[in-house]
């Protein structure tokens, strides 16, 4: 048991942000709901009863096994799909409202950059879509470039950097129109260990600097409870929420928190839950 | 660890019995022409002795250059003997000299093909060097058997006098020439232009895509040509017939293929634009177009070839007195076949032309396609 | 008729697999059916075709009636008229299934003005043309894949090729076989096979090549020879570029074959029979025999995709 670092005295203790939430102010609030899919082989549970509430400037994680309807859930707070049943709301309107004024901004698994558009015409991309000037433009490419340090890249195009870097552009691009509410699903799921640790890191700091709200899918124990204020923990088959649990780690944290007994405690509990959904039975 | 070389062997025997051909009976050459002959014989000799000697050496291309040179000379020679008298009275020494330069370019190649595994300069040589030495090989193996065994010339003209011919008859290939463009520059546009829009319509109104796209498929398939002759009763002999073949020519291909480009964007990036509650004229320029711009060129780089095939077959039905399919199709009942190569010759130039057009804009507009990655990185 | 294309267009997996079977969802996946779609649009072209006919015929058949002395004629006189003439512009569907039925079903087939006869002519030089063309691309392509200098000297030409209008040579070549008393079906066979061989050659060079480096390292810790490795992995991974080869092929024969009974007509089939309409003005002969011509590339077509099919099924490849 070994305690590195001068933060990691702070870590066992309560004091969870420098910076609290702000007011307690709701951005997402799901209530009893559910969605059934209808396929050739008859319907598929894919989320059933979920109650979750997000309130402003946390980073939340909904971790679990495959199937267990975590990207579906993000998807329905995006409205790329729609309940069967129950009450969803974001910033207090439908997620479809919410999606009209532009609320969010997406990460998806693949970095999904468009490989006709340099770097800074693919941050760009949505700035052109929701109609912003020039002007406006290069000085919000220049920000999302400095944000996730891929200055003298904007004219590369994306087939020329490496996964790690498109999947920081595409960061960028999710976050130049300025949303408070970050969705991302499984943004490092594809990249190697080492790469995903220094994402990790930077997207941590990118939180704590910009206050926004985050919501992040994963199936990887240690990222949930590095990122996140709150662990979600779903499991399979109809998929549901089992646990939440509470991270009060500092907000400065850095990589080596990991190795304190906080940290380990609260990988444990993830476990012991997604034990307990019967996440890894077959 | 020297290995006998088959093809240089060969090469080596046959300019020596040219030689001896030369020197001794004449039977290869005129006589004011023997002695450089044997001079050229002796030198093809030498050139795939030396290529054959360097052979471990590193930088073969340079090893090439010789024997290439010593085989145009003889090559060259062979051609002018041919006019100095000796048309359908070749002989076997000549034939050995023949055999001697086809074998050599056949080491050229080979040797260059060697070479091009080393450093990209000497690739892209070889690449525009190697079909070069082959087709020259080919149009001087042509050449020499048309004429040396006297082929008549309604059959196969050589192709120097296929070339003649295409030199004197400069005015009557470009009347003709400039008559089929009209008809497949206004085919093709409306053709195209026509199936590139009612592909984007047909994928906003899904109920046309799946009645249309099946159709479009199998019409693709149809031996559409045979549509000339209605096609020039209805729109005269004139240029506009011809159009209209190759309007109803293109539109399908073009429309399937744009239609499959349309539909190559993934979920994920139709999701991307959902999220930016992008409207439908912002996805599909933003979005499905350059997507699908691959698939667009592919679609415009069959037409280019479907426009001209379109369009000469039609002129084979009726045509005013020009017209590339009128001149080939009168000239052969004419029996002046060089005519009607020179006419080929012009149509393969064109339609290389037409095709090496848009793959240039291709290669331009779609540089972020993965099959050109590598050159533009 | 068609080539069924399942699965390709049901973009949206959810719909259409609700078990709900309320008289309007029924409605509703009827009109969604491809089927449908197909014979709406089809109805459609009927419907514009028999349009255009009117229109086309109007003013042969204000013509008509103006030489015949009849002033007065109703609409309904002038619309059958347009729709029934000896030699319309545009022939309404009826006249050429008329004429169908007539040339196919009622007279002979092995009478010269049966167009079974012709059709029979047609895809006889197709069908040797193309097998001779297929052969001979394929072992072509057998040779480039195994010798540097074919695939470097000649695979660019004969790429080049295909942006070339090669069927320009047929009536040369018909002409000068002609000339060596090689006349009936193999001059068209000729054509067929060379307009067939360029594109099968293309496609399984490619086909031979597409077994990725990895299958072919292992074929080489075996020490697997060349022909060892030609038909363990090469010919089999080529097998669904074959297969679309042969479907462009098989059509490119067809073209070649009419494009060479246009040139010399003596020996009947569906392109002779294309030529006689348009030297005498018999559009409704040229639009059945252009049908024929259409119903044959099906055929055709149809059989090379039944057979990628069950090769394909066999082989594993099935979709």
């Amino acid at each position: 048991m070994t305690l590195v670092g001068g933060r990691s005295d702070e870590t066992e203790a309560v004091p969870r942000s420098p910076r609290p939430p702000g007011g307690g102010k709701r951005v997402i609030d799901i209530a009893n709901l559910s969605l059934t899919f209808m396929t050739a082989d008859g319907p598929v549970h894919a989320l059933s009863n979920i109650d979750l509430a997000i309130e402003e400037g946390e980073f939340v994680s909904l971790i679990g096994p495959s199937g267990c309807g975590k990207t579906t859930l993000l998807r329905v707070i995006a409205d790329l799909e729609t309940p069967s049943q129950g009450t969803i709301s974001v910033n207090g309107e439908s997620p479809q409202e919410a999606r009209l004024k532009r609320a969010y901004g997406y990460v998806f698994q693949a970095p999904a950059l468009y490989p006709w558009r340099s770097i800074a015409q693919n941050i760009a991309l949505p700035l052109e879509i929701m109609g912003y000037s020039r002007a406006e433009r290069a000085a919000r490419v220049k920000k999302g470039l400095d944000l996730v340090n891929l200055q003298g890249f904007e004219k590369k195009f994306p087939w020329q950097l490496s996964g790690g870097m498109q999947q920081r552009a595409s960061i960028a691009r999710a976050l130049s129109f300025d949303p408070t509410l970050l969705l991302m699903d499984e943004p490092f799921g594809a990249l190697d260990e080492i790469v995903r640790d220094k994402l990790n890191e930077q997207l941590l700091r990118l939180w704590d600097k910009t206050g926004k709200t985050v919501v992040f899918v994963t199936h990887s124990i240690p990222e949930a409870v590095f990122l996140s204020t709150k662990v979600v923990v779903m499991s399979p088959r109809p998929g549901q929420i089992h646990d939440v649990i509470e991270c009060k780690l500092s907000r400065e944290r850095t990589l080596d928190i990991r190795e304190t007994p906080a940290f380990l405690d609260l990988a444990h509990r993830v476990r012991q839950g997604l034990r307990e959904g019967h996440s890894y039975v077959d | 660890m020297r290995q006998l070389d088959p093809i240089a062997l060969g090469a080596d025997i046959a300019a020596v019995v040219s030689l001896l051909g030369s020197a001794s009976v004449g039977a290869v050459f005129a006589d004011e022409l023997r002695p450089m002959a044997g001079l050229f014989g002796l030198a093809l000799l030498l050139a795939t002795d030396v290529s054959r000697r360097s052979r471990q050496g590193p930088s073969q291309i340079r090893d090439c250059i010789l024997p290439l040179i010593a085989a145009l000379l003889v090559g060259a020679t062979l051609v002018g003997a041919l006019g100095a008298g000796l048309d359908g009275k070749a002989t076997w020494g000549f034939w050995a000299a023949v055999i001697a330069v086809w074998l050599t370019a056949w080491r050229v190649v080979t040797a260059l093909i060697a070479a091009g595994r080393e450093g990209r300069l000497a690739r892209t040589l070889v690449n525009i060097g190697v079909p070069l030495v082959f087709g020259a090989t080919l149009l001087f193996l042509w050449e020499v058997i048309v004429r040396g065994t006297g082929v008549p010339s309604v059959i196969l003209p050589a192709p120097s006098a296929i070339f003649a011919r295409l030199a004197s008859s400069v005015p009557t290939l470009a009347v003709d020439f400039v008559q089929t463009l009209h008809g497949v520059a206004a085919g093709y546009v409306i053709g195209c232009g026509a199936g590139f829009l009612v592909a984007v319509l047909m994928d906003r109104v899904p109920f046309l895509q799946r009645g249309l796209l099946p159709i479009g498929n199998l019409v693709s398939a149809l031996p559409i040509v045979g549509v000339a002759p209605i096609m020039v009763m209805w729109f005269g002999f004139d240029w506009q017939s011809k159009a209209a073949v190759v309007v109803i020519m293109t539109f399908f291909p073009m429309l399937v293929n744009t239609n499959a480009g349309l539909a190559a964007t993934g979920a994920m990036e139709r999701d991307l634009m959902k999220t930016y509650a992008a409207n439908y004229p912002a996805t599909l320029l933003k979005l499905r177009l350059p997507a699908a711009l691959p698939f667009v060129f592919n679609g415009l780089k069959i037409c280019s070839t479907l426009a001209l095939i379109g369009a000469i077959v039609a002129e084979f039905f009726g045509t005013p007195i020009y017209g590339m399919g009128f001149r080939i199709n009168a000239e052969v009942g004419r029996m002046n076949i060089d005519m009607v190569w020179a006419t080929i010759v012009v149509a393969a130039l064109f339609g290389s032309l037409f095709y090496g057009l848009i793959g240039l804009i291709e290669r331009q507009v779609t540089f972020w396609h993965a099959s050109y990655r590598q050159r533009s990185a | 008729m068609l080539p069924p294309r399942a699965g390709e267009l049901s973009a949206h997996p959810t719909e259409g697999a609700r078990p709900a079977m309320t008289m309007t969802s029924m409605v509703r996946r009827v009109w969604q059916s491809q089927a449908t779609a197909v014979l709406v649009i089809a109805l459609a072209i009927v419907i514009l075709w028999y349009g255009g006919s009117i229109v086309m015929n109007a003013q042969l058949q204000r013509d008509a009636f103006e030489n015949a002395d009849q002033k007065d004629y109703t609409s309904a006189q002038f619309i059958a008229g347009t729709l029934n003439m000896e030699r319309p512009k545009l022939p309404a569907p009826h006249q050429i299934v008329r004429e169908l039925d007539k040339t196919v079903l009622q007279i002979d087939p092995s009478s010269k003005r049966s167009l079974v006869y012709h059709g029979i002519v047609t895809l006889q030089a197709t069908l040797l043309g193309f097998s001779i063309g297929s052969i001979l691309g394929v072992l072509l392509a057998v040779l480039v894949v195994h010798a540097a200098s074919l695939d470097k000297g000649l695979m660019p030409w004969i790429v080049a090729s295909q942006a070339i209008p090669i069927i320009a040579l047929a009536p040369m070549i018909v002409v000068i076989l002609n000339q060596f008393e090689v006349t009936g079906i193999v001059p068209k066979a000729v054509i067929s096979a060379y307009l067939s061989f360029f594109p099968v050659t293309v496609g399984m060079v490619k086909g031979l090549r597409s077994p990725d480096p990895l299958q072919l390292d292992l074929m080489r810790t075996y020490s697997a020879s060349r022909p060892e490795t030609l038909f363990k992995l090469r010919l089999p991974a080529s097998v669904p570029f074959l297969f679309a080869s042969l479907k462009v092929a098989v059509a490119a024969s067809l073209v070649g074959a009419i494009v060479a009974e246009v040139t010399k007509s003596e020996d009947g089939g569906l392109g002779a029979r294309l030529l006689a309409g348009s030297y005498y003005g018999q559009t409704v002969q040229i639009w059945a025999a252009l049908i024929a011509a259409a119903i044959c590339a099906c055929v055709l077509i149809g059989i090379v995709g039944s057979l990628d099919r069950v090769v394909s099924r066999r082989m594993g490849y099935a979709r």
